[in-house]
């Protein structure tokens, strides 16, 4: 057993307390983080309030808790949903080639001109500006990344002997791209999506502090720090924690998402 | 090399068309009646119908998209629902604050992250490295406008050295320099984080090579060398990054304006989604996509005028 | 003119270099063979203040009388270019492929000796000439990757030349090369050097080019030079097995160093190869590979045995025959 590189095992444990809060949210929270007390608004930290109240008298530990759920949630399906489309569009390219590889590639490349932001800002003006419509904005920037990451992973897989093999003893395109090209390619997908779920925080807290992304009374870190601008003067301690939790939370799956590739791809760590 | 330029620039006009194709169906198509998404369900029927016929929708799909694409062309994006006059004046009238924004937002990049990645390289695995490798992981995790919130806070708040937004014009050049201070700032120092790795690693990469020996062995300076040699030679891949990072930068641009209160494109993008105006908000996404897909397009010439070699095998 | 006193590179307990004894004087044309990993580059890039920053260099290194024990990197630079001046194995990869080859070429004028541009361009161009690159007009603006391999070196030897250097390193100058470009670049720096009256450290495991270009040779083995002597005298008796093998490994003296092909061999055939630094034996390093090896070879290092003035050799045989 080599031994695990450092960034492996630091974003290993930002991420295990990211996502051990959010779980945690899920059964309990120290205050319900929408309930409101005008008359304990701003209170410092306490024993009852740990990192004290905001300017509607709600628990921030509660709130940034249910927002860490939040940003899991609106990460995964994001990442799920472009990602999948993206690796069907990338092996359905990788196994048919010729104009179909093209167009898909090209579409890929059209995808590239879109970033989440501006798909987001055209679906918000359609259809007012929701969760749901930032989780399929950000889902929408993953479909070409994943879709190029899988086609050059598989077209590498493709001149493999085993699957050569495989196709002399007569078994078709798709069956190959299930059995052989996807299980083999499956480390470099992982890699990427860890990759995109730190990317996919950052966008949903960038969309919710904007106002296109998480609506009042969902909680989220982004527009947590949007209220908290507002209030600079008066509470400034606000306009940290929610930053601190996105860092967290990015920085573990970034760093994660590195030392999985160092892991898996050992060419690169014998290139540093 | 006609060739060349020929196949690129035939690619990138498709790829324009492709986007402009893109906008108009999200824009046109999903939301059924862009008529009723502008007035709102309790809108009037005459008033419905009056802005049909202004908006030419009475017109087939495939003829509105020739007429937009056509008229844009001419620099005619049609009539803004809220501001009651032509998008194309509010774009002139925001665009300068935007592309200075942008530019400075941009050279500020570029300054910060060779420097921070050149030193990294020439302090490879020491001190110097590891500091710079360290603060760009952490550039990277950071949102650009919570960095804005902080810089404010400690700049503007704190020691009341810099306004915390807003711009009142160029009218006093000093002032409007003062404004954009911040905001520039802001959008380089997460910009120059992904950067100056890959300035560091291609900078790596060049030292490795036998001519850096040979600039040495002629009395060079470190400092001559790292910048004059290795520099040139690593820059392929910052350049592909520095094109890439031009979707980051729009994104990032429109985020900082909206961050400051800084009255360019970005803002009035926002502004038009609340008020449902959807010509304007068509327009401006197809301008920032048009931005991104001519920056990659750039990209590709540079390379052309960054390494001889491909001139000769293109 | 250039000092070396048992000067010794070490990476942390694996010797590069062990007690290399050298001195250099104007005109001089020394040949050091070798085979790859016998610490030949790292004696040049010694001599250059090249060395890497893992290296650990003990021993006197001297040059025009001053001890470059204190040097800085800055006193360095002053010197090379100017003083010491080195030509690399790759003419292929040893020119910015981004710069036109005559700024390379100028590049160290213009910084050492303040020259305007006109005047760099004029030495260039005769240096241009003198290397015997033909059109140099229109040479100094074109890129590496127009010129071929020979046309690359002989630019390499130009910027080498530009600040007059006392003292010209040529590492492996036409391993890369053809077999009669190769030829012509060795009668060139041997030219070179008389013409000047300028010292030349000739490396190379092609032992026809050392030959042709030297007046002198030193053989090293594993970091020791193991047989040194005039050049005629030491290919025709040499002294020392290693010697022997590699002289033996040439089927014909005008083929040496080239298989059946016409193609270059790096390693001559002598029985197994050169071990990797840290497997050297710390006797001698040749034995486990010597035809006639003795028993304590392996474990005590043999000293240098003069045979007659100015020719000698580091073997257990040697010196045992001289105190019987």
């Amino acid at each position: 057993m080599r031994r695990l590189p450092a960034n492996f095992l630091l974003g290993a444990v930002l991420v295990s307390i990211v996502v051990g809060i959010a779980a945690l949210s899920l059964i309990w929270t120290p205050h319900d983080p929408q309930t409101m007390s005008i008359s304990t608004k701003f209170a410092p930290p306490s024993a009852t309030h740990w990192l004290g109240t905001d300017q509607l008298g709600r628990d921030v530990v509660a709130q940034l808790m249910a927002a860490a759920r939040n940003s899991m949630t609106v990460a995964l399906v994001a990442v799920l949903l472009g990602g999948s489309i993206g690796v069907a569009l990338g092996l359905l390219a990788s196994a048919l080639g010729g104009w179909v590889e093209d167009g898909v590639m090209r579409l890929a490349d059209l995808g590239f001109a879109f970033p989440a932001l501006l798909f987001a800002i055209m679906l918000a003006a359609v259809f007012g500006p929701s969760l749901t419509n930032a989780v399929l904005a950000i889902s929408f920037i993953n479909i070409p990344i994943f879709a190029r990451v899988t086609r050059a992973s598989a077209n590498q897989i493709w001149t493999r002997d085993y699957v050569a093999a495989a196709r002399a003893a007569g078994r078709g395109r798709f069956a190959i791209s299930r059995d052989h090209i996807l299980p083999n390619i499956a480390a470099a997908i992982i890699v990427q999506a860890t990759i995109e779920f730190a990317v996919a925080i950052l966008a949903e807290a960038a969309l919710s502090y904007l106002g296109l992304g998480a609506q009042p009374p969902a909680s989220s870190w982004g527009r947590m720090l949007s209220e908290a601008q507002t209030l600079m003067y008066l509470a400034p301690q606000l306009a940290i924690y929610p930053g601190l939790c996105i860092v967290t939370a990015v920085l573990g799956f970034g760093l994660l998402g590195d030392g999985l590739r160092d892991i898996t791809d050992p060419r690169l760590v014998r290139a540093r | 090399m006609a060739y060349f330029l020929f196949r690129r620039t035939l690619g990138f006009v498709l790829t324009l068309l492709a986007v402009s194709v893109v906008v108009f169906a999200v824009m046109n198509v999903l939301p059924g009646d862009p008529a009723l998404t502008i007035l709102g369900m309790d809108a009037s029927d005459d008033a419905l119908a009056a802005l049909r016929e202004q908006l030419g929708l009475n017109e087939p799909l495939a003829t509105r998209y020739f007429s937009w694409v056509w008229n844009a062309l001419q620099g005619d994006f049609g009539l803004s629902h809220s501001f009651r006059v032509p998008v194309s004046e509010l774009i002139a009238e925001r665009l300068p604050m935007t592309i200075s924004l942008a530019i400075a937002g941009m050279l500020v990049t570029l300054v910060l992250a060779l420097s921070l990645g050149i030193t990294a390289a020439a302090q490879h695995r020491r001190g110097g490295d590891w500091g710079v490798m360290f603060l760009s992981q952490l550039g990277i995790a950071v949102p650009a406008f919570w960095l804005s919130i902080l810089l404010v806070m400690l700049f503007a708040v704190k020691l009341r050295w810099l306004p915390p937004g807003g711009f009142a014009g160029w009218s006093d050049p000093v002032a409007a320099l003062r404004s954009l201070i911040l905001p520039t700032v802001a959008l380089a120092l997460v910009q120059s984080a992904v950067l100056a790795r890959v300035t560091r690693s291609s900078a790596l990469e060049v030292m490795r090579q036998d001519f850096v020996r040979t600039a040495r062995a002629s009395g060079l300076s470190q400092r001559r060398v790292l910048w004059r040699h290795v520099l040139p030679n690593a820059l392929v891949p910052i350049v592909t990054i520095v094109g890439m990072q031009f979707a980051a930068l729009v994104t990032g641009t429109i985020v900082i304006e909206n961050v400051f209160y800084l009255p360019g494109l970005g803002r009035l993008i926002f502004q038009s989604i609340a008020n449902r105006d959807l010509p304007t908000v068509q327009a401006l996404v197809m301008l920032f996509a048009a931005i991104v897909v001519t920056a990659n397009f750039v990209v590709d010439l540079l390379y052309v005028v960054i390494d001889p070699r491909l001139k000769a095998r293109t | 003119m250039i000092e070396l006193e048992s000067l010794s590179a070490h990476f942390g307990n694996a010797a590069a270099l062990r007690d290399a004894n050298l001195q250099i004087r104007r005109g001089d044309r020394l040949g050091i063979v070798g085979e790859s990993g016998s610490g030949k580059t790292m004696l040049a890039l010694c001599l250059m203040g090249m060395a890497p920053d893992s290296a650990h260099l003990t021993g006197r290194l001297s040059i025009d009388g001053r001890d470059m024990a204190t040097a800085t990197e800055r006193d360095w630079r002053q010197m090379r270019s100017r003083r010491v001046a080195m030509v690399f194995q790759e003419p292929m990869a040893a020119l910015n492929p981004l710069r036109r080859v005559g700024d390379t070429v100028m590049e160290p004028m213009l910084l050492h000796e303040n020259l305007s541009r006109a005047e760099a361009r004029a030495r260039a161009l005769s240096l241009f000439e003198e290397v015997g690159i033909l059109n140099p007009e229109q040479r100094l603006r074109q890129f590496p990757h127009e010129m071929s391999g020979g046309q690359r070196q002989r630019v390499l030897i130009a910027l080498a030349l530009a600040c007059n250097p006392a003292l010209l390193i040529a590492d492996e100058p036409t391993t890369a090369l053809d077999a009669n470009v190769a030829l012509r670049i060795t009668d060139l720096l041997q030219r070179l050097a008389r013409e000047r009256d300028m010292a030349l450290v000739f490396i190379s495991h092609d032992l026809a080019a050392v030959a042709r270009a030297t007046q002198e040779i030193v053989v090293m083995y594993g970091g020791d030079m193991v047989e040194r002597g005039p050049t005629a005298e030491v290919l025709a008796t040499p002294q020392h097995p290693y010697t022997k093998g590699l002289l033996g490994a040439r089927p014909d003296p005008a083929e040496a160093g080239r298989d059946a092909n016409g193609k270059r061999r790096r390693l001559p055939t002598i029985p197994g190869s050169v071990p990797p630094l840290h497997g050297l034996p710390q006797g001698c390093r040749f034995a486990g590979r010597c035809p006639v090896e003795l028993a304590h070879c392996a474990d005590q290092r043999p000293v240098f045995t003069p045979t007659e003035p100015g020719r000698g050799a580091a073997c257990h045989l040697l010196s045992e025959t001289g105190h019987d």
